[in-house]
């Protein structure tokens, strides 16, 4: 009971915390699930999340599926997903058959557009702590040559992120001997349990 | 049947739209606009408004309102069940089949190989906020408000839902 409890506290502060539709719950996510309750790791929650963009659909929905069934089971999982998205979802049907004018509402855009810089710095954070951890894992000549690689793809040759990473997930999984650049055992250690 | 209409209008953007919920977007307005006719342009647009000013993820907001518009609370739920499930279970056989192998050299690469991309694309999500915050409060603004957020959640070590909360009062009173 006090684990569901917790599974729909989580994701009910990252439903209604999440400004700027669900990518900007990505940081919350990461806040509740592995700083606050610890229930998976970073490598985990990375992966998660590789996936999560390479796959269609609504990615908030998608990691907090993933991660109520993870921690609890299918009941977890409609628990996590319930609490991310009703909320709000009953917070727009009574917004919208009450309010007959859509014009009421500048000092909810007030709200939004404070919260925005807010979520940029925990996206910044985030970004901080992947790259760290890429440094960590393959070594930093090989994670900045990649970083640089991967933004002129996405970001100047307009490659969409999930054909990147699908072929990144299909060339791991071929590579067979060659050159063997593995993160080191124990770094894996104490994740994933 | 107008459920299993609405299950299809969210089913196709649910299971197309690639890069998460606001890619959905522009499909879902094809289906309820164009090919259902259950609002017009103007409406859906006043829909995605108010639907962009709330908290929470965009589609399922959208599937959520306009299945209740169209068939009451049970076409809210199947709206959203359309959009949600499809892509659910997909991520968790995925997922399940992989973290079967983690142990096996090839999953743990493929972790690595990731992680940098992960990385920038966490980057440049950050940089648009940034972005968007200075095209809508200006440069002033948007460094008052990164600056004491970051101090109080990295320094203080505050949990964000109070920095939200702080902003949300900030933002509705003085901007």
């Amino acid at each position: 009971m006090k684990l569901h409890w917790n599974i729909f506290i989580a994701f009910f502060r990252v439903g209604i915390l999440g400004y700027g539709g669900g990518p900007s719950s990505i940081p919350l996510v990461h806040k509740e699930v592995v700083d606050k309750y610890k229930w998976m790791g970073d490598e985990e929650f990375g992966d998660l999340l590789a996936l999560g963009n390479t796959l269609p659909g609504p990615i908030a929905t998608k990691l907090a599926g993933y991660i109520g069934y993870r921690v609890s089971g299918v009941l977890g999982m409609l628990n996590a997903v319930l609490a991310t998205t009703l909320p709000t979802i009953f917070l727009m049907i009574l917004l919208l058959s009450s309010l007959s004018s859509m014009k009421g509402y500048d000092w909810v855009h007030g709200m939004t557009a404070a919260v925005i810089p807010v979520v940029g710095v925990m996206l910044a954070v985030l970004t901080w702590q992947f790259i760290q951890k890429a440094g960590q894992g393959m070594g930093w000549f090989s994670t900045i040559i990649m970083l640089i690689a991967v933004f002129i793809l996405l970001e100047i040759l307009h490659l969409h992120p999930g054909i990147l990473i699908g072929a990144l997930l299909i060339l791991a999984l071929v590579k067979i001997g060659g050159k063997e650049d593995e993160a080191p055992p124990s770094e894996r250690d104490g994740d994933s349990s | 049947m107008i459920y299993w209409e609405i299950f299809l209008a969210f089913f196709i953007p649910g299971i197309l739209g690639y890069g998460g919920g606001p890619a959905s977007i522009p499909l879902v307005e094809n289906e309820v606009v164009s090919r259902y006719g259950w609002m017009d342009v103007q409406q859906f647009s006043e829909v995605l408004a108010l639907g962009n000013s709330l908290p929470g993820p965009i589609a399922t907001k959208m599937a959520g309102y306009i299945g209740y518009e169209v068939g009451g609370p049970l076409g809210a739920f199947v709206g959203v069940f359309a959009t949600v499930a499809p892509s659910l279970l997909l991520i968790l056989i995925l997922l399940s089949v992989l973290y079967k192998y983690k142990d096996s050299p090839k999953v743990k690469r493929m972790t690595l190989y990731v992680r940098p991309v992960i990385g920038v694309l966490l980057g440049i999500m950050a940089w648009r906020f940034f972005g968007e915050s200075y095209a809508n409060i200006g440069f002033f603004q948007t460094a008052f408000l990164t600056v004491v957020s970051y101090l109080l959640m990295e320094k203080f070590k505050l949990h964000p839902a109070f920095v939200i909360s702080g902003a949300l009062i900030y933002g509705g009173f003085l901007l």
